[in-house]
């Protein structure tokens, strides 16, 4: 067990490295000059010269390259341009956020679109099915920004069942940070209203940024169940007797989930770009919100150090997908 | 005598395909009598597994009983619904041992967890064990005993390791051990040698005849091996392409094949053929299938009224019946 | 005419068909569809935020410009985008395909490594980085896109050049002397042919979901251009009042993207069997 998880790890530096190699090329290189871009319109040659000294832009290109590569490896990326603070404090600060929020949608993802995919696929061809067939093709095809803001429309400003932005109302105080993330953390200081606000707040950004994963995790475990259902054991199962809902339930379902879980390691990549659309409208203070302010103000370190933090977060969830694929099949654990 | 187990009496069905309504099966008549072993011989698509999942109530979508009768203890199980069928037929008082075991054990979970379920909705509780717990525990312990019957070493081991662990021959004494599990008036194997080589094959055959006996069951084997029947069944069903053609005790009709396509089938069989010749011609589609006896187009006996109506059953012998135009005409044997 | 059939029997299919040709239709007529074509650019004030009535089916913007007309003039933005983007995509993915799946060694080698490479990061988050290392226009938006799509062509067309690298009418080619160039384009690609389309069907809709959260983030389209995207982002400071603003917008969007998803599962169930959706 140990040692595949080493071996995984050992296997993901090179995409990693890859990825530095990109987000340096596409910052440093691709710009003629990002000391101009970073120094502001209105900025005097001896303000562009400062600012090329100081971010070392007058070194060599692999030079630079080095000096950012051990940067990397101490968490170090340097201080915001826009917000004037380590961009490692800042990220330390709004991963959970951005994390509280991918997971809440990914659970929902995960607990509604694997029992509707297998739903539909018992009722093959029937109006089940072709309902979630009509429904998952269009949670793709929907918008996640226009979603969110008609979502905020009825249920915000029209119906007001729901807070419009934010984590948390103005009028709680926020509970003292231990994980970051804001339910768990109400729950551990004891403050249930803080915890039922925080969970108010989370519901249409998590619906929001579910909506697509959702739609391809019933796709996929519709499809899985489809292909285990025809398979002997299930005709020597009901041969035996086994009730088919024991039989759905508990033999197919566990056969079919191998095909939808690798679609959530895959899905991740797409929730983190999703949030940040989702972040900008509702002003949830995560990685995404930061990273479009980043992108929108050239704010270099800050694109390079969240970009490095998600291509991290990116791997590990590919290998905790492969160890839990591991865990669910037993001819596959043996090799862990 | 008393009343065969297992009867099939002209039955038909027909399963509906995106060509048309092709008719799988066409006036299928089976006995099984209590505590023999029940030889169903005929080649690969001829309709024998269709037959066996009529019995068991298990017909892919599409497929449907158009009349006939399959009484299973005086009971018609076509009457059945789906509910009533898998909790006191399926399983319960029908086992079933598959072709092959390595498909039909489910990979991600443990042969002990799959056999057990089994057992947990249909394995009745002997009096005085109540309670979830005390039941388990007691399915458990019979089935590490069948599991012993059966030769499979370390049975209480073996549940908790998963269907990759074994090899052919252990997994299909699995199949069997689950087949047995909750005390079956029938067993139904379906080709359960097919996919094992010989040496293990023979084994299992063995294993079979002598469990028959000793847990006072009948059986229905399904095969498309002479050779086989020879060595284990009582009496043999003949069919070809969705009809019965043949049935009689195996001595009888090995001996004595009655019906063309039963005589050309025994001098395919490498043990007799003098030479590799086969039967001329291929099996009729079921999609339009000739009116009258499907064998008719390779037969070399068939005259016109063979293709135009369908042939009456005639005996030839004690239980010896033939449904073959030819053996209507001939005088009955004393 | 098996495979027309075929395509008939599926409904969903069919109606993205149908969606796909409405929209196209609505775009090389757009001038002519909508009422009030000069809305592009003009401003009246005097009648903003109106909501929907007869004359303005999707009432009035911040502007008092026709909704329903720039709704319908949009449909030319959002098909050029997509076919520009696609097409290059194309044009820069499949070639590398070729190559990549054809040779061995460590050219090939290292177009699939930064094809990987491209494919890890989150396609909107590698758009809005490259979206803003230019100016935003729809141009630089069109371009990013592009450099984000390119690596879905040269994935599908790698693996299906491998696969038939070793086939034996290509031995027989290889032994006739037959050129590479040859081989490449006028016996492996028409085999890939049909993934490509598929791909691209599917891309369609993408890059047009992509274009507008690049107009919605103000990195696409400029104003005034009738853009969906951008439309809905200038809706939202007149939010809950005028909620047709944001809505209709965003209708037109999801009709779109519905349909060319709709088109590409039919499709991809006939070209690749094992995705069949029914049996």
């Amino acid at each position: 067990m140990l040692r595949f998880i080493l071996r995984r790890v050992l296997l993901a530096i090179p995409s990693l490295f890859g990825l530095l190699v990109l987000t340096f090329f596409l910052v440093r290189v691709v710009p003629a000059d990002p000391a101009t871009a970073l120094a502001g319109e209105n900025a005097t040659p001896a303000q562009i010269a400062a600012i090329r000294h100081e971010y070392g832009f007058d070194q060599p290109l692999y030079k630079q390259f080095v000096v950012y590569l051990g940067q990397v490896a101490r968490f170090d990326f340097g201080e915001s341009a826009y917000s004037r603070r380590p961009v490692s404090l800042d990220i330390k600060q709004r991963l959970p956020a951005t994390l509280e929020l991918t997971i809440a949608s990914l659970l929902l993802g995960t607990f509604l679109g694997i029992p509707l995919g297998t739903i539909a696929a018992v009722y093959h061809n029937r109006w089940p099915d072709i309902t979630l067939r009509i429904l998952s093709v269009a949670g793709v095809a929907i918008a996640a920004f226009w979603f969110a803001i008609e979502l905020q429309l009825l249920f915000s400003m029209e119906l007001d069942w729901l807070p419009l932005r934010g984590r948390l109302s103005s009028s709680i105080d926020a509970p003292p940070i231990v994980t970051g993330f804001m339910l768990v953390d109400s729950l551990v200081a004891g403050r249930w209203d803080a915890f039922t606000d925080a969970l108010h707040h989370l519901i249409l950004p998590a619906i929001t940024l579910s909506l697509g994963g959702l739609a391809t995790i019933a796709r996929f475990t519709r499809a899985g169940v489809l292909e285990t259902l025809q398979r002997d054991f299930v005709t020597y199962a009901r041969a035996q007797g086994v009730p088919s809902h024991v039989l759905i339930w508990k033999y197919v379902l566990k056969n079919s989930i191998v095909a939808a879980l690798t679609q959530i390691g895959l899905l991740f990549g797409g929730l983190i770009a999703g949030a940040v659309v989702v972040e900008t409208i509702f002003d949830w203070p995560g990685i995404g919100f930061y990273t479009v302010q980043a992108i929108l103000t050239a704010d270099y370190k800050v694109i390079l150090g969240v970009t490095v933090v998600i291509g991290i977060i990116y791997a590990a969830v590919n290998i905790l997908v492969d160890l839990v694929h591991g865990l669910v099949d037993p001819r596959l654990r043996e090799q862990l | 005598m008393s009343a065969p187990l297992l009867d099939i009496q002209t039955m038909r069905l027909s399963v509906k395909t995106d060509e048309g309504t092709a008719q799988i099966l066409d006036h299928v008549t089976l006995t099984l009598p209590r505590g023999r072993i029940l030889g169903l011989v005929g080649e690969s698509g001829c309709g024998k597994s269709t037959l066996v999942r009529a019995v068991l109530g298990i017909l892919p979508r599409g497929a449907s009983v158009d009349s006939g009768r399959i009484l299973f203890e005086n009971e018609d199980l076509l009457r059945l619904s789906e509910q009533e069928l898998a909790k006191r037929i399926r399983g319960s008082r029908i086992g079933f041992i598959p072709q092959d075991p390595y498909l039909a054990l489910n990979p991600v979970f443990t042969v002990g967890d799959q056999l057990l379920s089994v057992m947990r909705w249909h394995a009745p509780a002997p009096p005085g064990v109540t309670g979830k717990r005390a039941r388990m525990r007691h399915h458990r312990a019979r089935l590490v005993e069948l599991l012993r019957r059966v030769q499979i070493p370390e049975p209480e081991a073996v549940l908790d390791r998963y269907p990759h662990q074994f090899s052919g021959g252990q997994r299909q004494r699995l199949m069997i051990a689950g087949a047995l599990a909750c005390n079956p008036r029938l067993v139904i194997a379906d080709e359960p040698t097919t996919a094992l080589d010989v040496t293990t094959q023979l084994q299992i055959l063995k294993l079979l005849k002598s469990l028959v006996a000793e847990f006072d069951i009948s059986m229905l084997f399904v095969t498309h091996d002479f050779g086989v029947v020879a060595q284990l069944c009582d009496d043999i069903t003949v069919m070809y392409a969705g009809q019965t053609v043949e049935s009689g005790p195996t001595a009888a009709v090995l001996a004595d094949p009655q019906h063309p396509y039963t005589q050309a089938l025994l001098a395919c069989h490498p043990d007799r053929a003098q030479s590799l010749l086969g039967i001329p011609g291929r099996v009729p589609s079921p999609l339009n299938a000739p009116p009258g006896c499907r064998y008719a187009p390779r037969c070399p006996h068939a005259i016109d009224e063979c293709t135009r109506r369908a042939p009456h059953f005639a005996q030839t012998g004690a239980g010896h019946l033939v449904n073959c135009r030819l053996a209507e005409t001939r005088p009955e044997a004393a | 005419m098996l495979v027309l059939k075929k395509f008939a029997k599926d409904k969903p299919a069919v109606l993205g068909l149908i969606i796909v040709l409405i929209v196209i239709f609505v775009a090389i007529l757009a001038p002519l569809l909508a009422p009030y074509p000069g809305d592009v650019s003009a401003s009246h004030l005097l009648r903003r935020l109106k909501p929907p009535t007869w004359a303005y089916p999707f009432g009035s913007d911040n502007l008092g410009r026709d909704i329903f007309s720039r709704v319908i003039l949009g449909t030319r933005g959002a098909l050029m985008i997509a076919t520009t983007v696609v097409g290059l995509a194309m044009v820069i993915g499949v070639p590398l395909g070729l190559i990549g799946g054809y040779y061995t060694g460590w050219g090939s080698e290292f177009i699939m490594r930064v094809t990987d490479m491209f494919l890890a990061v989150p396609q909107l988050i590698l758009a809005l980085a490259l979206a803003q290392l230019m100016t935003p226009s729809i141009e630089s938006a069109m371009l990013a896109l592009t450099l984000t799509y390119w690596p879905f062509f040269t994935r599908i067309v790698y693996a299906e050049t491998r696969r038939l690298k070793n086939a034996l009418f290509i031995d027989a080619l290889q032994c006739m002397g037959a050129s590479v160039p040859r081989i490449l384009f006028l016996h492996i690609l028409p085999n890939c042919i049909s993934s490509i389309i598929v791909r691209a069907t599917i891309g369609m809709g993408f890059t047009i979901l992509m274009a507008a959260v690049l107009g919605f983030l103000g990195m696409g389209a400029t104003p005034p251009d009738p853009d969906w995207g951008l439309a809905i982002s200038e809706s939202r400071q007149y939010l809950p009042d005028s909620w047709w603003f944001a809505t209709f917008p965003g209708l037109a969007i999801f009709f779109t993207v519905l349909g060319f998803n709709m088109l590409g599962d039919g499709l991809r169930d006939i070209v690749d069997p094992r995705l069949r959706r029914s049996r």
